[in-house]
Order: structure tokens, then sequence, then C-alpha cells
């Protein structure tokens, strides 16, 4: 697996900030807005010229910066793996819904009056960035992007787990990359989802979310071409459900998110009592978060299993979200760890559940449920388990 | 074997009633082929029809036209195939975070710019509240949404999928690409594409839609046999060997396709390799093309599925497809295959339901 978040790049340095209870977010330096005087963001620090240089890529021509996350993050990811037998049919699957905003932000008034941007049209498209990682990483077999909003990446990684069930691949990276963008920033503002402070996930007095950037992959292995000293975990489970209910909202009942949890349960053939730490969405909004905690309940009764939201630590990073959260629930199982959720105070209305507020350490974790819900409804979970080899 | 037991497509043609199927062809002198739309009111509640972007109204209308020939209310899973998406809301929303200084700005086109919105209003349209999945990746979507689809049906926990692919071209994003030479310039006759031999083809759009399913029905149109992507090939011989490898795995030869479907558009930069395939491996098959009545568009092969699987239903290739005169002598195995600007290359092979 590979990372690169407002915590750092590399799997250690996100490690390291989550041990230390240390948040990546913080006010905007990079990107070029308005609202920098007003919202904080999970901003990787790295500009642009930095983060080339560290992705090593020779050929620069149009590219993006959600495209340089994804190349930086990809590597860690592959850096184990042995691609020199092209009998393992590779390929990539990777979410984004906000990276191609970055370079259209940015150039739109020069594609529409002149001519002097136009190396960069091509990448105002959410299938840039997988093909740049594509071209960098040497895969050449199937390649596709998923955009289904805030879920995109945890879904790239339930795609990939199928194909590889189909037999239709031996490997595949899935994950997914997203920049941080002015239009997320007026977006999510315009909405007033978005807290001025860093983000207060399940606590009553939520305000919002924190956007953020990154990007996370996995590479997901067959049984047949895994080589044991590198395995990370299994993906036992996934499910996805769609809440039929509004374009940005989640119903109020929980149902829908209920449904994704108990779909990726069924999958694994896990009993609830199995899961011993739930990656939650936990955005900091009013609607995301209740739904949630009402879905919570709804699956795992009044006392589910320790459950926290990162979102504090590296802020929202949308379509990436579900993959830097994949990497996070690995980290926990591998370091039997569960992670704080930072800034929670009181309970919600209406709802009993509270998320843990301290590192856990110590605790044997062999199975953990990460949650990414989307616009349009869209829900996923996935769960992963310990390997005993 | 996976079916096609529902089908609708909505594009620069009349194709939006079933009873014809192409019989009248739309002439266009201009480089950008928009849809004939079908009056909206009879999809749509007049609230949702003021808010709704049109690639939405697009997306569920098409989906509608689908689950009215299945004969279906409420599909199991949704997957979508959608290379731009819902660009033009998210170009409205930028130019109003602009044109405001990023103060005061209205939410509603940042609400309708998600990709995932066309399928989530298909699923808030038909309360499907259950798989429903986005595929964005220029012109692998529509494939990749169609592959999602066969993996569904194997997997067994659906009875059917509702698989649909959707793009819009507008004056922004037609510009744009045109100042980047992927279209021709001055305006052409979209029927003589093939014959225009310059850079650049005609830009287009459309939403089709299918419904598959793990049983045949009175409805069936044909079966999905296989779907295959690959990128970058480095020539067009290694493009033949993809299509032989790809046959071979159906236990299948060249002689046994029985139309081949080729997505050439007209750019003399991209078309040799469609050239070298009509010339070569499929000298004696009888050859279709279509980008012609529909221009070029990230999921154009949902157009192209629609005109295989209606083919195969009525045993007729419509004379405005023909790309050579050779007649099938029987109509079993018909593959489509398509590339843009040579990285995204397809095959999809659908076969007679019988």
């Amino acid at each position: 697996m590979g990372i690169i978040s407002s915590l750092g790049a590399g799997v250690q340095a996100n490690l390291n900030r989550l041990l230390e209870g240390e948040t990546g977010v913080g006010p905007i330096r990079n990107l070029e807005t308005r609202l920098r005087d007003e919202l904080m963001a999970g901003e990787i620090s790295y500009t642009d010229n930095e983060l080339a240089e560290i992705s090593k890529i020779q050929d620069l021509r149009g590219i993006s910066r959600g495209a340089l996350l994804g190349v930086i993050a990809a590597k860690e990811a592959m850096k184990n793996a042995d691609f020199s037998d092209p009998a393992v049919r590779t390929g990539i699957i990777s979410g984004t819904t906000a990276e191609a905003m970055t370079n259209i932000e940015r150039y739109l008034q020069d594609f529409l009056n002149n001519d002097r941007k136009n190396e960069y049209i091509e990448s105002q498209d959410w299938g840039f960035s997988t093909e740049i990682i594509a071209r960098e990483t040497g895969i050449n077999g199937y390649m596709t992007t998923i955009n289904t909003a805030c879920s995109s990446a945890a879904n790239a990684i339930m795609t990939g787990t199928r194909m590889i069930e189909h037999g239709l691949l031996d490997r595949v990276l899935a994950g997914g990359t997203d920049a941080l963008s002015k239009v997320m920033l007026n977006g999510f503002n315009a909405l007033m989802i978005v807290d001025t402070e860093i983000s207060k996930p399940f606590d009553r007095n939520r305000r919002g979310l924190n956007i953020g950037e990154g990007a996370a992959y996995l590479v997901i292995e067959s049984e047949r071409v895994a080589q044991k000293e590198n395995i990370l975990c299994e993906i036992s489970g996934y499910g996805n459900s769609n809440e039929a209910y509004h374009l940005t909202a989640l119903s109020p009942d929980g149902e829908g998110t209920a449904q994704a949890m108990n779909n990726a349960l069924e999958k694994s053939r896990l009993q609830v009592g199995d899961i011993d730490y739930i990656n939650a969405h936990g955005t900091g909004s009013e609607n995301s978060d209740l739904s949630e905690a009402l879905g919570l309940a709804n699956v795992f009764g009044e006392n589910p299993p320790p459950f926290s939201s990162t979102k504090p630590f590296t802020g929202h990073t949308l379509g990436s979200a579900g993959a830097l959260e994949a990497v996070f629930s690995i980290l926990a199982l591998q370091n039997n760890l569960i992670f704080p959720n930072l800034n929670f105070k009181d309970c919600m209305d209406g709802v009993a559940v509270s998320p843990a507020t301290e590192m856990i350490r110590n605790k044997q974790i062999s199975h953990v449920l990460s949650n990414s819900f989307g616009f349009g409804g869209n829900n996923t979970s996935l769960i992963f388990s310990k390997v005993r080899l | 074997m996976i079916y096609i037991n529902g089908t609708a497509s909505i594009s620069p043609q009349p194709t939006l009633k079933k009873e014809e199927f192409l019989t009248e062809i739309r002439e266009y002198r201009a480089n950008m082929l928009q849809c004939i739309e079908p009056d909206y009111h009879e999809f749509l509640h007049p609230n949702a029809l003021r808010r709704l972007n049109r690639i939405i109204k697009l997306g569920w209308a098409g989906a509608k036209l689908c689950l009215d020939d299945a004969q279906l209310k409420v599909p199991d899973s949704i997957c979508v195939g959608t290379g731009k998406g819902c660009f033009k809301s998210t170009e409205i929303f930028l130019l109003s975070v602009d044109d405001n200084k990023e103060q005061f700005i209205p939410p509603s086109p940042f609400i309708q710019s998600a990709h995932g919105s066309i399928a989530a209003q298909i699923a808030i349209q038909t309360g499907c509240k259950d798989y429903n999945m986005t595929y964005a990746h220029r012109s692998f979507s529509f494939e990749s949404a169609l592959i999602d689809a066969l993996m569904l049906l194997k997997e067994g926990k659906y009875t059917n999928v509702l698989l649909g692919g959707v793009d819009e071209i507008e004056e922004t994003q037609f510009k744009t690409f045109e100042r980047a030479g992927h279209y021709k310039e001055p305006e052409v006759n979209n029927l003589q594409l093939p014959e225009t031999k310059s850079a650049g083809t005609i830009a287009g759009e459309g939403s089709a839609f299918f419904l598959l399913e793990n049983q045949p029905n009175n409805n069936t149109y044909a079966a999905v046999k296989s779907v295959h992507t690959f990128s970058n090939p480095p020539d067009a011989s290694s493009v033949r060997q993809q299509i032989f490898y790809f046959l071979e795995q159906g236990n299948l030869a060249v002689k046994d396709i029985d139309l081949i479907i080729l997505g050439l558009n007209g750019d003399v930069q991209f078309d040799p390799v469609y050239a070298d395939l009509s010339g070569t491996i499929f000298k004696e098959q009888p050859q279709a093309y279509y980008k012609h009545l529909c221009g070029e568009y990230h999921t154009s092969t949902a157009f192209a599925l629609w005109l295989a699987a209606n083919i195969m239903r009525r045993k007729e290739i419509p004379d405005a497809i023909r790309l050579n005169d050779r007649p099938p002598d029987k109509l079993r195995n018909i593959l489509i295959y398509n590339q843009y600007r040579n990285v995204n290359h397809s095959l999809t092979l659908i076969t007679g339901a019988g």
C-alpha cells in the first residue's frame, strides 16, 4: 500500500502522525482561493513543483496535481510487488471525483479565450490521472476510473477485488486520488457544510467537514500470485447500496448506510460481533454523521464495536477518502490500534452511540470495517481482515 | 449467457420510436451533433424538470425508455458509464465562483455536477436502493460498466442490471476540444464522414440503455458474449493480435463474425487501424460503421451496442451503416471494435439469443 495525505508522504509518515494524534488540517497555503482566510483544509504542504520532483515523472506535459499525488502513492504501493512476470494480468482501477477540477479551474478561461494552455485540455477529464499512473507504473492491463463522489476509491477497491474473484485479473492497483480545488471548497461551502474549525465528527455540535486532498493505493492480488511475505491483509467483504433519496443528502433513518454495511458483512460471512473496529465515514456534517450513526446502531445495536472517523486528521479527501481510510484500516490491523475520533465531546441527539476518543493500543484487531458514503446516496462498506499464515 | 432484454437509445438520429429502426437518417452540416430529445414532461415531474440539468434528464429518459421496453418498473441494480458526466454543471458552477469572487454562490449546479448523479437520479426515480455504480474513464466508461454488469449477473445476487452509456456535448467543451484539434474544421456533412480525409472528427452525444438479465424472454434482443479492453497498442498488427486472442477465448474465428461494427470517425490520424482491419482480417466479412450517425463521444459504444442488439433482433443491417456491400448469410455473431485516439481500445461481442 501507498499513501500521501496532509499527514505526510508515505505509510510510515502517516502512521507516525496518527500515533502522535497530530492533525494535518490547517491553513491553506498552496491553493489560490479567497476562502483561505476563512477555511482550513487538509492540504498537502508540497507545492506542485515539489510533488513533480518526488514523483520522478519525466514527461510533465499537461500534468495535474492529482496525477502527481496518485503517481507518488502508487509507486510506494508497488515497491514490493514483483511486476516482472508478464503472465500476471495487472490492472488499475482508480477512484476520483475532484482531481479533474484543479486544471479546469486554473485554465478554463485560457481554454475559452486563448491558446496558451492547450496542453492542459486533455487533463480536464477523470480518466487522465489514471492513465498517467498507468504510464508511470508500467501497468498495461485493464484500466478504468470510478467516479461516485466520496465513495469512488472504496468502489475502486471493491471492483478490483471482484475482478480478481472473477478471474479477470490476477493483480490490481486500486485506490484513488483527489487534489484540493477551489470548486470543491466553494461547493461544499455553498452547501454550508464546511466547519471553520477542525471537524468534530459525531459530536452534537458538529458544524461540517474540512476538505482535504490525498491519494492512496493498494496492490490487491489473487491467492495464486500473492507472495506470502507481502500479504498485509485480506479483503473479506464489500457492499454497496444507494439511498434513492436525494442527490446530496443521506436518508435520515440510516437505512442506506445500514444496507451497505449489511451487504459487506453478508459477503464476508462474518458476524457483527467479529468486527473489532469501524473506520467511519464521519465527515462531521450534520446529515451524514447522523445517518451513519443510525446505520451503525441499526446493524450493531446499541453497543457497536469501537469506531472513529480519521477525517479530523486528514480532512475529507473526497474521491480518495475510501483509499486513505483503507490504508488506515490496514494499519489498525497490523498494529492492533484504534485511532481516536478527534474533537468529540457530546453525543448526538437521537442516537446514543459514541466514537472512540482516545488511541486504543494492544487490542487484538482481526476485522476492520470501513465506510465511505458519497453524493448521489452512494454507500460502500469494505471489510479488511488479518490473515494468519 | 447474459441476455439483452430491453434497449433504448436517445441519439442525434430519430431513434426514440422503437418501431422504426434507422428508417430515417438525419443529415447535419455541423461538427457537433446533439440528440433529438424526447419531451421530458413525459418523464419527470415539472419541479424536477425545471431543476435538473440536461444530462441527468437525458440519462433518466434513456433509462425509462429501456425499462418500458423491458416492461420493468424497478431494476435490481444500476451501472452507468459516462466519460464527461455532468461537466456542464461543473463549468456553470466554476464560472459562478469566479464571477462572484467566491462569495454567495448558488449551490444547485454544484449539487448536479457529480458524475454519479445520473445513476443516482435513476435510483431516485425508480426507488432502486441497491448496487449503483458510475464509471468515468474516457472511452472505457461504457465498457467498464458493461464488464461490471456481467460480473454482477454472474455473482447471482441480482436478477437484472440496468446498464447505460450517457454523454453530452455542448458549446464550451466543443470549442475547447476543437482548439486541441479533436474536431474537424471547417464544417462537414456527417453522412460523408469517412470521405473527409482530414484531421479531427465530429462531436456527438447520446444516452443508450440496456436491461441485462441471466434469462432470455420474449423481448430478448441478443446475448452479450464477452467484452475486452486494451490500451496503447503499438501498431495495427498488435490490434489484430488482440482481436485473434479475444475471438479465440470465445472459441471463434474471424469467419464466424457475421458483422463487424467499426468505430471509425473520419480522423486521418486515428482511422488507419480501421482501414487495416477492413482490408485484412475482416476483408471477407460484412462491415458497418456508426459515428457518422451519432458523432464521436466517450460512450459511443453504447450506441453501437444498441445498433448491434437491434440488428440481431431484426436480422437486418440498415443501409445507412454499411461500410461494404457484402451481405451476411446469417447474423449469429456481431463484433464491435472501437478505439479512442489510439489509447482506449475495446471489443464487444454479441450473439444471437436462440
